[in-house]
């Protein structure tokens, strides 16, 4: 009778344990890692894209514009620059290799910008439609770009939310020791063209609210 | 050894915690976004009654067609944000498109700011390419939105996304088009499906009523359980009948869950 009532609770134990460890969130890390970095490989592909648009663009502005040949060389080495940042998975959870990245694409960013901006001294160019469909192209992939660093970091933050807070912290712990945090873009790109909000009408006091915790210090 | 014997105790009681369900989630703040309430939505009140319908129809029946789903929506305000920011927001709020196939465009109109944006889905991108919904903007919609055409504008570029949208779907898209068509005839078929439900409803409450006042003078009374629910079955019946927007192309049933990427144009005016 007693051996009965034993194996009666094992076979209980048995069934009840896997659901009780996917409940526990024993395949959470593991999800959240897949997530992350899928959204991972989205951002270098749009990065990607953007270095494939350049060649064709500086060919383009080149033939219009002959004396900003200081900015196309500019674009040039730039593209060359951040396509030599050597990026794979692991890019994201060593902090050094992930700024490299990050800076060597801001900076062809800003190149860029200032690429574009030039076309209002050439109306020749600006109206030639090469010029324009790589111009949509261009600021589709920005935006793009800007999407999937947002994709990138919601799915990060997630993630490293997951490892640092009950019950990730525990399987962390135990299961997935190489389970290592990843790194965030800052929002350099986004807070650009992120809204302005004028509190002027507010009377003071109002804006009290200081830091928000985890918001990037100021440089 | 006492901490030993513990151990157990604790485990169970976490795994309890567990199955319980104690999980929590992070939101990021986003901007707030009109109901989707047809293929077109006017929060902006810049289309006739006829305009709209007249969109509608033929929304329907590119949707019927090919399963892609075009939605118009002009909005009061952007709130701020940058049209291109708030639109694949929306985009993906709303679900435009089929989950999977990704294949929903936005035309947005923002009146007040004086931009206007052509947001296309994944998997349209390479059919609405960004230079593509550049030429749309600059050819179809912008002269006439500069003129004060505003609604000019938006057939004519609606008329021009549907016209590429037509194009060459995919057999997936043609797929998933059949399957929608055959289960819209079999609710057609079906119209009496609320009230098949209301008599279900009803027979279900008359045995409750009659187990519950089983015994007894009670068991007089049992008739009136099902009259107690009928009037909010009725109710229930009739707001269902109201999601289906009279379009000539065929019911309208939200989104489908496509998600967007940031593909597309935006422009000013």
């Amino acid at each position: 009778m007693k051996s009965s009532t034993l194996r009666r609770s094992i076979v209980w134990l048995a069934l009840a344990l896997p659901l009780a460890l996917g409940g526990c969130g024993v395949n959470t890390i593991p999800t959240k890692d897949e997530q992350a970095k899928a959204a991972w490989a989205d951002v270098q592909n749009q990065y990607q894209r953007r270095s494939d648009l350049i060649p064709n663009l500086v060919s383009t502005v080149q033939g219009y514009a002959q004396q900003e040949r200081g900015v196309l060389v500019d674009v040039t080495n730039a593209r060359a620059k951040a396509t030599q940042v050597q990026v794979n998975a692991s890019t994201i959870t060593d902090p050094a290799a992930f700024a490299r990245f990050e800076q060597a694409q801001d900076q062809l960013s800003g190149v860029l910008g200032h690429l574009m901006s030039i076309n209002e001294k050439y109306p020749d160019l600006k109206s030639n439609e090469n010029f324009m469909e790589l111009q949509s192209e261009l600021e589709g992939t920005e935006n793009r770009i800007a999407i999937s660093r947002r994709d990138y970091n919601e799915a990060v933050r997630s993630y490293n939310t997951e490892l640092r807070t009950f019950p990730g912290v525990l399987w962390a712990s135990t299961l997935y020791h190489d389970a290592k945090p990843m790194n965030l873009f800052a929002a350099s790109q986004g807070a650009q063209s992120a809204p302005q909000v004028n509190f002027n009408i507010s009377p003071p006091g109002g804006s009290g609210a200081g830091a928000t915790p985890g918001s990037a210090p100021p440089k | 050894m006492r901490s030993r014997s513990r151990a157990p105790g604790l485990l169970w009681g976490l795994l309890l915690a567990c199955m319980l369900g104690l999980t929590g989630g992070l939101a990021r703040a986003a901007p707030t976004f009109p109901p989707l309430t047809g293929r077109v939505v006017d929060q902006a009140h810049v289309l006739t009654p006829d305009t709209q319908a007249q969109l509608t129809q033929e929304l329907g029946a590119l949707q019927a067609k090919t399963s892609r789903q075009l939605i118009v929506v002009t909005l009061a305000s952007l709130n701020g944000y940058d049209i291109a920011d708030y639109g694949y927001q929306l985009g993906r709020a709303w679900g435009v498109g089929q989950k999977g196939l990704d294949n929903g465009v936005l035309l947005i109109v923002a009146p007040a700011e004086h931009k206007v944006r052509i947001e296309v889905g994944y998997g349209l991108e390479p059919i609405v390419t960004d230079a593509l919904s550049s030429q749309i903007l600059q050819e179809k919609i912008l002269p006439k939105f500069r003129v004060g055409d505003v609604q000019g504008g938006i057939v004519d570029g609606a008329r021009a996304l549907v016209e590429q949208l037509s194009l060459d779907p995919s057999a997936a898209e043609l797929k998933a088009a059949q399957a929608a068509q055959a289960q819209q005839g079999v609710q057609g078929r079906g119209g009496a499906n609320p009230i098949a439900l209301i008599v279900f409803a009803f027979v279900l409450l008359w045995a409750m009523g009659a187990i519950l006042g089983g015994g007894g003078r009670g068991g007089g009374m049992g008739w009136i359980f099902p009259l107690l629910f009928l009037s909010g079955g009725f109710g229930g019946g009739r707001s269902s009948d109201d999601e289906g927007f009279g379009g000539g192309g065929g019911g309208f049933s939200g989104g489908g869950g496509g998600s967007f990427g940031g593909g597309g144009s935006s422009g000013s005016w």
